[in-house]
């Protein structure tokens, strides 16, 4: 289970990599695994402004749809339009070319909030039992 | 008559493998006081016993084998081929659920797909869904797309969409954040100047009908340039048998098409069931309502069929989903297949043009009344209203139906301000016997 | 004997589409000849008409007649095998209902003909109502939702109405989280907010849980009863007195009413809405998904919010009655789905009322006998008797990679269809079982046998299980790329 060090981690399984200033973020191995193929990323619009925990986009598999959530308050700058023609990169590269959208927080301290990669390893072994 | 195959041998043998002595056990967990004390029920019939009663009771009703009926008003009496009720009839056409089980369904799977084209070729829209309930509340189902789509508040209907369709969209919309405003007609055709002046950058969409309640053709291609100036979505209500002939709504510019497909082999059945049909462009598949068969391969590469995109729908998304239908009209798109895969593109345009025939020699021959005279001056496909000088839609129905013949419709009741008027429609089915019959007791009417 | 049907490669090939039956100028139908009193182009303007015709399929007619009837042998239906679909109610659908439904004076009516010519139909859809009234205990119906789905809507655009005329408009809508997704789907199209109830320990609405979340913003609860795991919710009195003591109403999804038949009325337990299945307890066909029926009983309190027209009898007569100022509406181009009304009306005349007691009563014998067959083999969460459909759990079979789906599967190799899987979402690998009454002791001891040899084969060799079905004419069909990369319609290939 790939839980890189690095980024900082959501209770509803999005990772957070800071990236020049932005936020981006994903998500998880966990997830992914959880939610088999990918058929379909929703993403949201540029330049709308997200609160933390807002649901922001929906990843859908052929049985399941899922609210992705805002972790840190903020704009959307940019999101991931590759997503669009090739779903399945959240499958193949969850923390790399399957990014979903960055965030220009509008609240940094909200960051430091959230899960390291040992507390968020506690909270997916914890959900198995 | 019950249906039940067991003995009560059987019965004994299963209470026993279950554990219990007796039915009453199986429910210790219904309180007492639930239990009903009354079931008041006629007795059950036999067969025999049913056809004879429902035979009784039917009695008092005249169908449109005797009456000679010139309805029209969203509910048309058109042919339905032989073939259509034998193979419809099949127990594996009518018996079988939603196919969920992919592999266990591809005959009704196969079906939709080939319906989901059928629908996209005669709208001429890029994607079709496997139908609403009818034409109404695929209207409804429409109108809540184009208003999450576009986030945008205002709705604008014609008055010349069918009374009832509104009224479905608007019961639909209540509780809604929109709303819905009317644009009047004007000579029989939505008043394009007052479509202009309330396209505002506020619309979410336009909601027209061709031909419309009064048959009359609209200038939909006017009205779709007017709705999209605004970035607006234009939204077409079709008549199937019509688009034989007449331009379908991709090619006027809608974004999104509807219509009462039950024309296309079902009977008119008193209003129901229906077939709603829905198609849209193909930026809308995402947030399309209903469901959708889907063509795909099996590991050995064998072409198959599967219901996708199930996500939006109600089972997955829950109170997310883009609409909560469940159950849609199968049986009736199957019936829509097999009529048009029957007809083929000569047979719809043949079919179309008897209606303009026997529609126009109608009105014709209606017009050779000093009394009777043409309310609009617009072409139209095969309705058309008329107004009385010097008697009532009333009388003259009246006077008709003692010679078993049913007029045309009333509009007063939703249209007022256009005074005595009839609204007659001729189909493929009208036949000279029952102009010839209509023309004679119309000659009976009496003046004031 | 073998209730199940061979399938044969033989019958089984692949059918082509229709459009790959096509060639161009072939001609099948034949309409009367066309002459106009005028020239086409004189009565419709040129740019009013169709530029391309329709890309329609030109096939004749034997070739239309192989292909469909080909197509429907592809189907698993109720007529040719057990469709034990939890949640369905997948019962025989009597000819009768069908036959009768198709004469003229049923089927050949125009919904404007004027009510002296339609006497017998609106006697049967007034009559209807009242046998429904009479079944459920409620005070009055509309015929008119299409399914039940849009059951649901009508009864919760009501419950808004009721409480905007009392001066308190409601925001929430309380479900349980065992409930069908139609609720939630469509509490949520009326404006509502859905607030989910976990489900108590014994898969009950949990007094407690309801409680809490009781306020003077709730407009009603919905729920389903027997629940969706088939066990009646005993505490009902307590439910519906929480609920009116509060102000709200309580919505009955009344998709297990076939359990319920002359046993437990509706009415008389605190429901205030109830919306009926008549495609399921009342033995109309399904049609390969529709067309359904779903018709609203309410309280005498709640019948001016029913949508317009109703039918009503004046002295001899059978009329339509305006709605009145308080009817949500309507939510049907006319009456509803006479097609499907008159099937049910035939069937509760044929059954009647001993027939119907005896509806409700072999399909609880038969739930709990095909429960207690296959008591250790697939485990029944909830140690009860269930009433006419129970929910076992598969994940025991998980331990050797295997599935509710792929049994399910299976299950489709030995000429079953399977039961619903994955519904509801508190079971986990949920298999509900919906036998029904008109299945005889064979068919369900067969199933039995044929889930037995499945587990086994789960155990012993998995892979055979998790590849089924194998002998269908589609192996597991790709269900990622169909939505990777949809193709919902055929299109003719660009030379």
């Amino acid at each position: 289970m790939q839980i890189p060090e690095g980024l900082r981690y959501t209770k509803t399984h999005e990772w957070v990599k800071r990236l020049d200033g932005q936020a981006q973020v994903g998500i998880t191995s966990h997830a992914q695994e959880e939610l088999r193929d990918v058929v379909y990323v929703e993403l949201p619009q540029v330049g709308r402004t997200v609160k933390q925990g807002e649901a922001t986009a929906v990843v859908e598999s052929v049985k399941a749809a899922f609210d992705i959530y805002a972790p840190v308050s903020g704009t959307i700058v940019q999101v991931n339009t590759a997503l669009s023609t090739s779903p399945q990169l959240v499958n193949q590269d969850c923390y790399g070319q399957g990014w979903f959208f960055a965030i220009t927080p509008s609240n940094p301290p909200e960051l430091n909030g959230l899960m390291g990669p040992a507390d968020y390893e506690q909270l997916i072994k914890a959900a198995a039992h | 008559m019950d249906y039940l195959p067991h003995t009560d041998e059987q019965f004994r043998e299963m209470l026993q493998t279950i554990g219990v002595r007796s039915f009453e056990e199986l429910l210790t967990n219904i309180p007492a006081e639930a239990r009903c004390t009354s079931f008041n029920l006629p007795e059950g019939l036999s067969e025999a016993e049913v056809l004879q009663a429902c035979e009784s009771l039917s009695m008092p009703t005249r169908s449109l084998r005797e009456l000679a009926s010139f309805l029209g008003f969203g509910a048309y009496h058109h042919l339905v081929p032989t073939v259509v009720d034998s193979l419809a009839a099949r127990g594996e056409w009518l018996s079988p659920y939603t196919p969920y089980q992919a592999e266990a369904s591809q005959g009704t799977l196969q079906m939709i797909y080939e319906f989901q084209t059928m629908v996209c070729e005669l709208l001429g829209m890029d994607v079709a869904n496997a139908s609403i309930y009818d034409g109404a509340s695929s209207l409804a189902e429409a109108a809540l797309m184009a208003l999450r789509t576009s986030a945008r508040p205002r709705l604008l209907i014609s008055e010349a969409v069918h009374p009832h369709y509104r009224h479905v969209v608007a019961t639909y919309l209540s509780g809604f954040p929109c709303v819905i405003q009317e644009i009047p007609h004007v000579e029989g055709v939505t008043d394009l100047e007052a479509l202009a002046a309330a396209c505002k950058d506020d619309v979410a969409a336009v909601l027209m009908q061709q031909p419309n309640v009064f048959g009359c053709l609209e200038p939909m291609e006017q009205a779709a340039a007017i709705t999209h100036r605004v970035g607006g979505f234009f939204v077409a209500n079709a008549y199937p048998i019509s688009l034989g002939l007449i331009k379908p709504p991709g090619a006027y510019g809608a974004d999104i098409a509807v219509a009462e497909g039950r024309c296309l082999g079902s009977p008119v059945a008193f209003g129901g069931p229906g077939l709603g049909l829905f198609a849209a462009k193909q930026s809308f598949l995402r947030r399309m309502p209903g469901r959708l068969a889907g063509c795909t391969t099996d590991q050995a590469q064998r072409r198959g069929f599967t219901l996708t995109l199930q996500t939006r729908e109600q089972h997955i998304r829950r109170e997310q989903a883009t609409s909560n239908i469940c159950t849609n009209e199968g049986w009736l798109c199957l019936r829509a297949t097999i009529f048009l895969s029957l007809l083929g593109p000569q047979g719809l345009r043949d079919m179309a043009s008897l209606n303009v025939h026997k529609a126009h020699t109608v009105f014709e021959r209606l017009r050779t009344f000093e009394w009777i005279e043409p309310v609009f001056a617009q072409p139209f496909f095969n309705e058309f209203a008329v107004r009385y000088k010097g008697r009532t839609v009333e009388a003259v129905n009246q006077a008709l139906l003692t010679r078993g013949v049913v007029g045309g419709l009333s509009l007063e009741p939703w249209y007022p301000s256009l005074g005595e008027s009839a609204l007659w429609c001729a189909t493929e089915l009208t036949s000279e016997e029952q102009v010839n019959r209509m023309i004679d007791a119309l000659t009976s009417v009496r003046g004031a | 004997m073998s209730e199940t049907i061979e399938m044969t490669d033989k019958d089984l090939s692949a059918e082509p589409l229709i459009f790959e039956r096509s060639v161009p100028g072939r001609r099948s139908y034949r309409l009367p000849p066309v002459s106009l009193p005028k020239p086409l182009e004189s009565l419709l303007p040129a740019d009013a008409l169709r530029a391309e015709p329709p890309a329609l399929p030109e096939v004749d007619e034997l070739g239309v007649v192989r292909h469909f009837t080909r197509l429907s042998q592809l189907n698993f239906s109720v007529d040719t095998q057990f469709y034990p679909l939890g949640s369905c109610t997948m019962k025989y659908n009597p000819k009768l209902n069908d036959r009768i439904a198709s004469w003229s004076r049923c089927a050949l009516v125009h919904p404007m003909q004027p009510e002296s010519t339609a006497q017998g139909l609106l006697g049967l859809l007034f009559e209807l109502e009242q046998l429904l009234c009479q079944i459920t205990g409620m005070a009055a119906f509309t015929l008119q939702p299409a399914a039940g789905a849009q059951g649901e809507l009508t009864g919760l655009k009501i419950i808004r109405a009721y409480h905007r005329a009392k001066g308190h408009p409601r925001s929430t809508i309380l479900i349980p989280d065992s409930a069908h997704g139609t609720n939630p789907a469509s509490a949520a199209l009326s404006g509502f907010r859905v607030v989910k109830l976990a489900s108590g320990p014994d898969g009950l609405i949990d007094l407690r849980e309801l409680e809490q979340h009781l306020s003077d913003d709730v407009a009603a609860l919905m729920l389903t009863n027997p629940n969706t795991l088939g066990l009646f919710e005993k505490d009902i009195f307590a439910i519906s007195n929480l609920l009116h003591e509060h102000g709200g109403l309580v919505y009955l999804d009344g998709a297990n009413m076939n359990a319920l038949l002359g046993i437990v009325k509706p009415g008389d337990i605190g429901v205030d809405l109830i919306q009926l299945n008549l495609h399921k307890t009342f033995s109309t066909p399904h049609g390969g998904g529709g067309p359904g029926a779903g018709p609203v009983g309410v309280t005498k309190a709640l019948e001016a919010f029913l949508p317009t027209p109703r039918v009503g009898r004046r002295g001899e007569q059978y009329v339509f009655e305006d709605g009145g100022t308080h009817s949500i509406g309507r939510v049907h181009g006319f009456y509803g789905n006479v097609g499907v009304l008159v099937r049910a009306y035939v069937y509760i005349r044929t059954l009647g009322k001993e027939g119907l007691q005896g509806v409700s009563r072999a399909a609880i014998i038969n739930a709990n006998y095909l429960k207690a067959k296959l008591a250790e083999l697939l485990p029944v969460p909830f140690d009860t008797h269930c009433l006419h459909e129970f929910v076992a759990s598969l994940k025991a079979l998980k331990a050797h990679g295997v599935s509710a789906w792929d049994v399910a599967k299976r299950l489709l190799d030995e000429g079953f269809y399977a039961p619903t899987v994955y519904f509801p979402m508190i079971v986990e690998e949920a298999f509900m079982v919906e036998p029904t009454e008109t299945e005889s002791k064979e068919t369900l001891d067969a199933f039995a046998q044929a889930l037995t040899r499945i587990v086994d084969e789960a155990k012993a060799r998995p892979d055979v299980v998790k590849h089924a079905p194998e002998r269908l004419p589609v192996g597991r069909v790709d269900e990622v790329k169909a939505a990777r990369e949809p193709n919902l319609r055929w299109a003719k290939k660009r030379g």
